[in-house]
């Protein structure tokens, strides 16, 4: 077999010239950690003109599938960095969905996707391609000149905080030696030596358990279908998960609870065994990769510890239940950089980067808790409990009426920022879909996607207003983008609803600042100093 | 806010008892368990409405 992406370094060490500086270089900032999140930091801050340097203590991206259902809205940040089109090309999508209960299939779905967006709802796609088309992006950037520095092999050892910066201790292959930066992100996964470093733990892990991850090779001809096992005869107890991937690879999580023999498990022949009553004796599979994944569903008290911002899993985690790991880490990304750039540039307090702690201490809490259902449903912790999910399961094959009831993991979707301190005044006559707090949605425009429009600064988004903005509104960074309903059906409809104008003020992370049906200046630049957090509304 | 219905509305009491009665009827107790777990989630479906479900629950983890 070929050599696998993930068995190249993609960012080998080479010696940088800060190594051999008497004084430590200070840089605006660094990145902790080069997996899809810090990737995506560094990539984020680059494309806006902020120097960044990513240290990482590999070279290499992620062995095994590992984290492989990416969301609309992830494709949506990649799009607005710049390396969506690869992503969503090579990611493939499953139509049908089958629920097995025991021994039985007990009824199959087709998934129903809402039309007139740029995405679809996901794509499944291992996460070593998705760091390597992260990688690609970034070192396109580079080329363009782009103030991105990718260190592999650079292992931080030791985090100082100070009034003003951070300093950190590197040991490289070379040797050790110091950095320092205005501003840390700490994208250094689950067991963030970070957080460790300064001292900080989680608070309340809800709960924990273990799976077996597997990829398989199979013939193509084996159906492209999600299927979801409760309580199989090869499982007895768990659940078990089967998922299509590209290159006829196939991703089979076992669930295993939580005190289990590693070793045992992941013992090719047991693993076969498994595998072979799962997919059938005539079934012909080639196991590639296998490895047992422990999570625990947990967040950090705050995100944010002075200069030092936590972002992805070193921030909080959640069960592999609904994507909600990996695709809140961009989220993450997606709110932090706009504002840490406005910090640095002077052009917001400092405060700002609290609304970071803020929205996505919500939004973690938002993923802890569908997270926690769904393996409350998957795994019942009472008698009481597994007698309810076994009625809906036994019921559910003849009575559709309880088929919602079935929790396999509610599928990603981005929070919606409700009572964040940067939400400006609302319109109760616009949708509610697209209330302060919300990501734009996306819609088809005459000539390409909404959403290929927006982000990367703040917009007021016009909507057949008669007055347009006037230049000290322009002064202010804020981009007028005037369109019409006749844009398409869609747009109208999500944008729109039953008002005949509307004037939305967007973040540079595309998520709704607020909004009016009439353009008012004063309204608009009371309402981006607030999202600036400039000033109290 | 619908509220639950707290009277009698249920027109031949004794017939729907001995029904429930008899469904139960050569259960073992673990079939019964069963049984009362569907029974709940067909009618709470029926009743659809939240906020009635709710009251219901509250009224039920009342104890005597």
């Amino acid at each position: 077999m070929a050599r696998k992406i993930f068995e190249i370094p993609l960012y080998p060490y080479r010696r940088h010239p800060d190594q051999d500086e008497s004084t430590p270089v200070r840089h605006p900032v660094i990145v902790i950690g080069a997996g899809p999140v810090g990737l995506a930091a560094a990539i984020d801050l680059g494309q806006q003109g902020v120097p960044v340097v990513v240290l990482d203590d590999n070279d290499k991206v992620s062995f095994g599938s590992r984290a492989i259902c990416f969301s609309k809205r992830t494709l949506e940040i990649f799009n607005r960095l710049g390396c969506a089109s690869e992503m969503a090309r090579k990611g493939v999508q499953w139509d049908t969905g089958r629920v097995f209960f025991r021994d039985r299939e007990i009824y199959a779905f087709r998934l129903l996707e809402e039309t007139g967006h740029k995405f679809p709802a996901f794509i499944n796609l291992q996460q070593y391609y998705l760091e390597e088309y992260l990688v690609k992006r970034l070192r396109a950037l580079q080329e363009e000149g782009r103030p991105i520095d990718l260190r592999g092999r650079n292992k931080v050892e030791a985090i100082g905080q100070h009034d003003d910066h951070v300093t950190l201790e590197i040991a490289t292959p070379d040797g050790p030696y110091n950095l320092e930066a205005e501003w840390i992100i700490a994208c250094d996964g689950a067991a963030s030596p970070t957080r460790r470093m300064l001292g900080m733990d989680f608070v309340g892990q809800v709960f924990a358990d273990n799976f077996l991850i597997a990829d398989v090779v199979m013939q193509a001809g084996f159906p492209s279908e999600r299927w979801f096992w409760f309580d199989p005869p090869f499982n007895r107890g768990q659940s078990a998960l089967l998922h299509k991937q590209p290159d006829n690879l196939w991703r089979i999580d076992f669930q295993l609870g939580w005190d289990i023999d590693r070793e045992e498990e992941q013992k090719p022949e047991k693993v076969i065994r498994r595998l072979r009553a799962m997919l059938g004796e005539h079934t012909k599979f080639e196991l590639e990769w296998v490895s047992i994944y422990t999570f625990q569903c947990r967040r950090m008290e705050h995100f944010r510890h002075g200069r030092v911002l936590f972002a992805g899993d070193a921030a909080h985690q959640v069960s592999p239940f609904g994507a909600r790991g990996a695709n809140s880490g961009f989220q993450d990304i997606d709110n932090l950089v706009w504002k840490l750039k406005l910090v640095l540039g002077g052009k917001a307090p400092e405060t700002l980067l609290d609304s970071y702690d803020h929205e996505r201490v919500m939004a973690a809490d938002e993923n802890i808790l569908n997270s926690t259902r769904s393996t409350e449903f998957i795994t019942p912790k009472t008698e009481t409990s597994r007698i309810f999910r076994d009625a809906v399961l036994d019921l559910a094959e003849r009575h559709v009426p309880v088929r919602p009831m079935i929790n396999t993991g509610r599928l990603s979707v981005p929070a919606i920022y409700d009572g964040s301190p940067l939400n400006g005044p609302d319109s109760n006559v616009l949708p509610e879909s697209l209330r302060p707090g919300a990501p734009a949605v996306d819609a088809p425009l005459s000539e390409g996607w909404l959403l290929d429009r927006l982000g990367n600064g703040f917009q007021l988004l016009l909507i057949d207003t008669e007055a347009v903005p006037e230049k000290d509104l322009s002064g202010l960074g804020i981009e007028p983008v005037a369109l019409s309903a006749d844009e398409s059906p869609e747009f109208a409809e999500r944008y729109l609803g039953e008002a005949g104008q509307a004037v939305y003020l967007l973040r540079p992370d595309q998520h709704v600042a607020a909004r009016w049906t009439v353009y008012e200046p004063e309204a608009v630049i009371a309402a981006f100093r607030r999202a600036t957090a400039r000033e109290e509304a | 806010m619908a509220k639950l219905i707290t009277t009698p509305n249920i027109a031949d009491a004794d017939a729907f008892y001995a029904a429930l009665m008899a469904a139960h009827e050569g259960c073992s107790k673990e079939e019964s368990d069963a049984l009362n777990a569907r029974l709940v989630l067909i009618l709470a479906n029926h009743v659809g409405d939240m906020n009635i479900l709710l009251q219901a629950l509250e009224l039920a983890r009342q104890k005597a």
